[in-house]
């Protein structure tokens, strides 16, 4: 755990000065499930990648998908946007 | 050159905009507003004053503006009043967060309902703790003054909190006074240009109001309280300022021949001046009784107001909103816990009045002022009365 600021060390009004320090923030740690593919189901018609509200599903080299776990909050959207039902939403365990 | 003019408090107080050169001014122009920026939209409109005049659709959305406004370093002046200052609420906490020095001008009203947009401050009363610097005028010289004090409080570097100076609603903003107002020139010696640190900039981009998870938040208002109280710092040497100037004093605390008063009454705003008739009145009949006025509401001028009582034996505090179903007014019941540690204090007795423009006459104050000193007498205990209610 990194030590964490004294109320002193804020800038004026908690102004972030470092642009896109937002990509250091895990959200994948509320995730209590996690989403996995069944690429022989997926017909690659990217409808996951472009409703993740996260924006953490990622195309792959070999054009199926997949999401980044750092980011991905486990919502659910994806399973419930995938036309031929290739992913679906397991329990995380740890 | 200082002149002495006849105005009405409200086109001073648009003046004293004009006069800091304000940049923006957002403003919801429909009742419950004041002359203030009816004023200043005319001003802009004629070329007066070279400032931004955003009329929006609501004075959320006129709060709105006003933040970013501020956010990118220009000077940001509004105005509301009542039902008006309610429907900003949310936005005003923002502000402070965001520690942007908007200057407001409230013209204190009662709130609906019922229906009346006569003066009191239950308005002002619910935005106690919204974080801002709040100041309170006794008459239109005050509101004058304290409007063009607020942007030299507000953007002081040090400072950076959004500040609200109160006037009374009708009993200042829709009267006349004989005023003296300030040129420009004597206005730049006082208030330096505004200079905001860490503006929205495309060339050096930062993140306003970003969100606190748990971790953060407690120290976000942490700085928040610390900033407001360090303020009064700044608030009293702009005073100081302002009088070495302009010759005009102002103090978190004023009195009025309470030196020897062995019953104090304590009043806000413009109700000061009435209740100083009724003194002169009780001190001609040889009755030992003074005036206490507070004029620094937020931060809450602890010392100078148990220095102000110290020597009283009974402190009548006059409130011009209730607080349903709790202690009384606001103002009495902060003032008592001011005292609560004291080990010699006042006894405290809470009146609530003036409400939703009641008149209250010198004979009221001196009926006021000899209450609390028989309930003293009698030993009589009472979280708080309401005055002049008929039965
Ligand atoms: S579960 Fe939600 S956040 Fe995670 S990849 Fe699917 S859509 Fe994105
Ligand atoms: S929505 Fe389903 S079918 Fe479409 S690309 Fe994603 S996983 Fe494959």
């Amino acid at each position: 755990m990194p030590k964490l600021p004294s109320w002193r060390e804020y800038e004026i009004g908690c102004i972030v000065t470092q642009p896109g320090s937002a990509r250091a923030y895990r959200t994948g740690d509320w995730r209590s499930q996690r989403p996995i593919w069944k690429n022989e189901r997926c017909i690659k018609c990217g409808l996951c990648y472009i409703f993740c509200p996260e924006g953490c599903i990622r195309g792959r080299k070999d054009g199926y998908f997949e999401a980044d776990l750092f980011y991905c909050k486990g919502c659910g959207i994806c399973p419930r946007e995938c036309p031929t039902g290739a992913i679906s939403m397991v329990e995380e365990t740890e | 050159m200082t002149k002495r003019v006849g105005i009405e408090v409200s086109l001073a107080v648009a003046e004293a905009a004009r006069l800091a050169n304000v940049d923006v001014v957002s403003a919801y122009p429909i009742t419950p507003q004041t002359h203030i920026v009816e004023r200043l939209a005319e001003m802009v409109a004629n070329g007066e004053l070279d400032a931004e005049f955003i009329p929006v659709e609501s004075e959320h959305s006129a709060m709105s503006a006003c933040l970013g406004s501020a956010a990118v370093g220009a000077r940001t002046f509004t105005a509301t009043a009542g039902q008006g200052l309610e429907l900003m609420h949310e936005v005003l906490y923002i502000a402070t967060a965001m520690r942007l020095p908007i200057v407001m001008a409230v013209a204190n009203r009662a709130l609906s309902g019922p229906l009346n947009v006569w003066g009191d401050h239950s308005d002002v009363m619910a935005t106690r703790d919204v974080g801002w610097i709040q100041v309170f005028a006794e008459n239109g010289q005050e509101a004058f003054d304290l409007t063009l004090w607020a942007f030299r409080v507000a953007e002081d570097p040090g400072v950076l909190l959004p500040t609200m100076v109160n006037l009374d609603g009708f009993t200042l903003t829709h009267v006349i006074e004989p005023m003296m107002l300030l040129d420009e020139a004597e206005v730049k010696r006082f208030l330096p240009p505004n200079h905001y640190p860490l503006p929205l900039n495309p060339a050096k981009p930062v993140t306003m109001g970003a969100f606190a998870t748990p971790v953060h938040y407690t120290e976000a208002k942490k700085a928040q309280e610390m900033a407001l109280t360090q303020a009064k710092t700044t608030m009293l040497k702009a005073w100081q300022e302002f009088a070495d100037l302009f010759g005009r004093h102002y103090h978190p605390v004023e009195t009025y021949r309470a030196e020897d008063a062995r019953v104090l009454l304590l009043t806000m705003g413009s109700f000061g001046e009435t209740a100083s008739v009724a003194v002169d009145e009780l001190r001609a009949r040889g009755e030992k009784v003074g005036l206490v006025k507070l004029r620094m509401w937020r931060p809450f001028p602890f010392e100078e107001l148990r220095h102000a009582v110290q020597h009283t034996d009974v402190l009548a505090v006059l409130d011009r909103a209730l607080s349903p179903g709790g202690p009384g007014g606001p103002v009495c019941s902060e003032v008592k816990s001011a005292l609560y540690m004291q080990e010699k204090k006042p006894k405290v007795f809470g009146f609530i009045g003036g409400l939703g423009g009641r008149d209250m006459t010198p004979e009221d104050f001196e009926a006021l002022i000899m209450r609390a000193r028989d309930m003293a007498h009698k030993g009589m205990e009472s979280e708080f009365e309401m005055i002049g209610v008929r039965e």
